[in-house]
């Protein structure tokens, strides 16, 4: 299992460490600044900066345990035939930092839709232009409360790196068989509330809020979406609304079991108006039958006016699928060691949290 | 030749001393502080080379104007300061 935990907040990285008595903060990074994502990778970790007036910033420690900057993902100038994009040619937030399958790679989602990859583990990085230059990218939406698309999610697939998924806020779910070189929509079986009839199940419409894949089972795929939870068994085209999620189908965050396709875990709320928790009670969903059906886990959870609220990438399960933590928009993180069934808060009292990211394990 | 003077914020990132340098606009002025200190650039700049959103300029007491091309001439005897915008919270 994972014995170190990191968490990406409003004011710094925190390193948390399990040591007999439980986990305690061992150490804290970047104390002030945002932290929008976090990945340890090859023995190094990755922290993803989002300074509010000097912009995106990606930081890297070495095994060493130095911190260095490294470039950030960066949009080439904008050419004169562009004038029309609603969005702009400029980094505003690496969202989403994952591996990329073979050594040295990296993949870094962003805002404003950016898709880049690395393949000098973060040094330098080339923005994916198949993406980003296809004219239906000027549609994406910008994700709530902003003017920006941001990609979210990006999944690897463990059996072809070459085989790239990635979630937009809000795009639908887009895929590469060729290493990003060529694009296509392909989800299909989504719906749309918040669109008018004739548009809700446009697969572009989509808000995919979070998507998450079974690392053995890399065709089972769950998503948060803005308007409920879905499944898909074919990595991605084909979906199914599990509609027995409970106690709302309202989200942000998705973890899936590593090993066992039928079992994932979420973390609702009540819908967009309000985004919070349920009758002030935090819980998670757990089904363990592919969806359908949920338990509602609360034992060691705050259950009297609390009123988290945990974004996309703050809900994290470790390889043996038994570890799980998250963290909320009120600084609240709490860690399971036993699949979900009871939570225990470490001694802290955190800024609010974006990213919530098992180290890796040995 | 003007001066170019970096708010203290930037400190907890790198190094960012005054610097006098040759340049008869901000854009020229500014171009030449990172030739010498190139990761300067992106926090100052964004992809396309423009102001970023909360990064403001002053040349003497006066902020620039053009803060996408950055034209505004600067004289021998200016001082640029760059600073954070309150836009910026």
């Amino acid at each position: 299992m994972a014995d170190r935990l990191h968490v990406g907040t409003r004011k710094g990285l925190f390193e948390l460490a399990r040591r007999s008595g439980g986990w305690e903060v061992d150490a804290v990074h970047f104390l002030g600044e945002p932290v929008t994502a976090v990945l340890a990778a090859e023995g190094a970790l990755h922290a993803a900066l989002d300074l509010g007036h000097f912009g995106a910033k990606l930081w890297r420690r070495e095994a060493g345990g130095n911190w260095r900057e490294l470039a950030a993902p960066a949009f080439p100038p904008k050419p004169a035939d562009a004038s029309d994009d609603p969005h702009p040619w400029t980094l505003g937030k690496i969202w989403a930092l994952e591996k990329g399958g073979v050594p040295g790679r990296l993949w870094a989602g962003t805002m404003p839709g950016g898709l880049f990859r690395s393949d000098d583990g973060g040094e330098s990085w080339t923005l994916i232009e198949a993406l980003w230059r296809m004219p239906e990218r000027r549609k994406w939406l910008g994700v709530a409360g902003g003017e920006q698309p941001g990609i979210n999610s990006v999944l690897i697939d463990p059996r072809d790196p070459d085989d790239i998924r990635i979630g937009v806020s809000t795009a639908g779910v887009w895929a590469s068989r060729d290493g990003g070189a060529s694009w296509r929509i392909i989800n299909r079986g989504m719906r749309a509330e918040y669109m008018p009839p004739e548009l809700s199940e446009e697969p572009i419409a989509q808000d995919v809020h979070r998507l998450a894949r079974c690392a053995a089972h890399p065709d089972i795929l769950w998503c948060q979406h803005h308007n409920g939870v879905f499944r898909s068994e074919d990595g991605g085209t084909n979906w199914r609304e599990v509609t027995a999620i409970r106690p709302a189908k309202f989200g942000f965050a998705v973890a899936a079991h590593p090993r066992d396709p039928e079992t994932a875990w979420f973390v609702p709320a009540v819908k967009d108006e309000r985004r919070i928790p349920v009758d002030g009670k935090v819980v998670v969903a757990r089904t363990r039958d592919g969806g359908r059906s949920f338990e509602v886990l609360r034992h060691g959870l705050p259950q009297h006016h609390a009123y988290d609220l945990v974004w996309r990438h703050a809900l994290d399960v470790d390889g043996s699928g038994e570890r799980l933590a998250f963290g909320s928009t009120s600084g609240g993180l709490w860690i399971s060691e036993n699949g979900g069934d009871s939570w225990r808060m470490p001694e802290a009292r955190l800024p609010p949290i974006a990213a919530v990211r098992f180290a890796e394990a040995g | 030749m003007p001066v170019v003077a970096f708010t203290p914020a930037l400190e907890r990132f790198l190094k960012a001393p005054p610097v006098t340098v040759e340049g008869a606009t901000i854009g020229a002025a500014l171009a030449a502080v990172f030739a010498a200190r190139p990761a300067l650039r992106g926090y100052v700049l964004d992809d396309q080379g423009a102001l970023r959103r909360h990064v403001v300029v002053y040349v003497n007491s006066l902020p620039v104007k053009d803060r996408t091309r950055l034209t505004d001439p600067v004289g021998p005897r200016d001082r640029i300061y760059v600073l954070q915008a309150l836009t910026g919270g």
